[in-house]
């Protein structure tokens, strides 16, 4: 795998270097929350409610007293544990059929490609809605990443179809079914390490389409239950005070937008550094 | 040529078909099936449901029910909603111009904004406006739109009181012009993404068409810099990206729930959106019927687009 060289090329992007900061900078704060931070995310404080920015709680408290600056930092635990296990997910099944489909050929490919098809003239908005509103409105984190990743898994399929179709016809593949590999282990060990670049490259793009996404149905009111913080959760419970302490909303807004800029930088300066094209 | 055309047509026929199947078996699958709104009630005994199950047919096989769904479809029989027993075509007629008119609106605008944009950052490669469109794309992309859209909100509507915070029109004011300060937000907060992948698709698109040799003969031919442009690149940069606002409809739609929602506009959206609050089943199996079509459609057009805007191309 071209990993050396491609750090070099990834390095001249300042604007992903930048973004990797950025990111290490929000993850770091929300795994470090505990010790950011004295108040909990959800410690009530109702004397305390809905003040403005001050040297005691930076960012403001929020209608139940609770401080906001914590529940950004460990909001983002959530947002960022939903939007990588949704992707992981989506890239599992993604993979796993891109590459059936690649590698077999015929029947299995169209069967594939006919389900991604399918998949893919379903607006996802709308079925995702409908399903959440059927089974109980709002989920836990579980169901909320197995959605995600149900619905997100058909881009990552196609591509990877591609890679594989243009593969097999290699030799060293050749080589690998002559010494007696079965399908499964040409698939997995032989064939899949050399299309690494493009999975990570749609992975990084995932992860901000699931926090994006996650956001989103938090917003409509179908996403994760209001105990929970996320940064979805965060702006909507705010959004009556938008007049009065826009600071509530103004900030989980701003860090999602800063993460999804910050991989979205990676992401292309990834495609660019992995691109074996190129060179 | 017609015999693509005709194949594709096929096509999505048949994709629309499966989508309403599979539509149909998520309504069977709802929680209580289309009586559930029933089960909710401690006087309908069970006996009771049973008879009502048979009398409304639905205890025969899911094969016929779905034709007969499928019949009273296309006869305009969209059924009734659970909520208000009116009738579901009804209920959509009248939220469907508000929202045809934020798409249009936000369509036009995207048109607008990202043409000029993309041809700008094509032509002037790397310099500073280009470096900005990139990055803003990126920003437009990352930003929560409904966030985005309470920003403008706090920004113009209640900081600036340029423009109204929300709905369609001012109380007693139903004058076009009233209207068209209501469209402004919403329609910037819809057409934001269209906006940063239309003028970022334009600009790869035009760079590619700017490095053909034709390009060069036409400026080695000494015409003029703007008749190159007009003439010769434009029109060959433009299609992929027809293509591209084709498969971008039903994005406009699907975002329409959200907008709809911030800016308090009575579109379909909303519509939908209350359909899932009041578990309106018919309600929202319609609303993914319009947006699956909407979706199949769009991406039916943008492939005929392409195929008749591009001689080069012919499908046999």
């Amino acid at each position: 795998m071209p990993f050396g060289s491609a750090w070099l090329r990834f390095r001249r992007h300042r604007a992903a270097i930048a973004g990797a900061v950025a990111l290490v900078l929000v993850t770091g704060g929300a795994l470090f929350a505990p010790l950011l931070t004295p108040y909990g995310p959800t410690v009530l404080d109702p004397d305390h409610a809905l003040e403005g920015p001050s040297v005691g709680h930076p960012l403001g408290t929020d209608d139940l007293g609770r401080d906001e600056l914590a529940r950004v930092l460990y909001g983002g635990r959530i947002s960022l544990l939903v939007g990588v296990t949704a992707m992981l997910l989506g890239s599992i099944i993604g993979v796993t059929l891109g590459s059936l489909a690649g590698y077999l050929g015929g029947w299995v490919d169209t069967a594939v490609m006919r389900l991604v098809d399918l998949v893919l003239s379903f607006p996802a908005i709308f079925l995702l809605l409908i399903l959440l509103n059927w089974t109980g409105g709002r989920g836990p984190v579980p169901m909320m990443v197995g959605y995600l990743g149900l619905f997100g898994w058909t881009g990552l399929a196609r591509i990877v179809r591609a890679e594989y179709l243009s593969l097999r016809e290699r030799q060293f593949v050749e080589a690998a079914r002559a010494g007696g590999a079965g399908v499964p282990r040409v698939v997995f060990r032989h064939i899949l390490p050399n299309t690494m670049a493009p999975i990570l490259v749609q992975a990084a793009f995932a992860v901000a389409g699931a926090m994006l996404a996650e956001a989103a149905l938090d917003f409509l009111g179908f996403g994760l239950p209001p105990e929970i913080p996320t940064w979805g959760n965060l702006m909507t419970q705010a959004e009556s005070y938008l007049t009065s302490n826009p600071v509530l909303v103004i900030a989980p807004g701003a860090v999602v937008t800063i993460t999804v800029v910050a991989v979205f930088f990676i992401g292309d300066a990834l495609r660019d550094a992995l691109d074996v094209r190129a060179h | 040529m017609a015999a693509y055309v005709v194949r594709r047509a096929v096509q999505a026929v048949v994709l629309l078909a499966l989508v309403s199947c599979v539509s149909y078996a998520i309504m069977d699958l709802a929680p209580g099936g289309p009586l559930a709104v029933y089960l909710h009630n401690p006087q309908v005994t069970p006996d009771r449901i049973a008879v009502l199950r048979h009398q409304l047919g639905l205890d025969r096989p899911w094969g016929e029910r779905y034709l007969a769904w499928v019949a009273a479809l296309l006869h305009g029989q969209w059924g009734d909603s659970y909520y208000t027993g009116r009738p579901v075509l009804s209920m959509i007629r009248e939220r469907l111009p508000a929202t045809l008119m934020l798409m249009l609106s936000a369509f036009c605008l995207s048109i607008a904004l990202a043409f000029p944009l993309g041809i700008f950052a094509a032509t002037h490669r790397y310099s500073w406006g280009d470096v900005l469109l990139s990055f803003g794309s990126f920003f437009a992309w990352a930003m929560p739109t409904f966030w985005f859209g309470l920003m403008l909100q706090l920004l113009f509507a209640v900081h600036w009181r340029l423009l109204p915070v929300a709905g369609m029109h001012d109380i007693g004011n139903a004058s076009v012009p009233d209207l068209l300060r209501h469209l402004v937000l919403p329609a910037i907060v819809l057409g934001l993404g269209s906006i940063a992948s239309w003028s970022r698709y334009l600009r790869s698109s035009v760079l590619e068409v700017l490095s053909q040799d034709y390009v060069r003969t036409a400026r080695a031919k000494g015409l003029p810099r703007r008749r190159v442009l007009d003439r010769h690149v434009l029109r060959n940069s433009l299609i992929p990206i027809v293509t591209l606002m084709g498969l971008d409809l039903h994005v406009l739609f699907s975002g329409a729930v959200i907008t709809e929602s911030i800016f308090g506009w009575p579109g379909m959206g909303r519509l939908f959106l209350e359909a899932l609050n009041n578990r309106d089943y018919p309600l929202q199996m319609a609303g993914l019927v319009i947006s699956a079509t909407l979706l199949i459609a769009g991406n039916l057009l943008a492939d005929l687009a392409y195929v008749a805007l591009d001689p080069r191309i012919r499908y046999t």
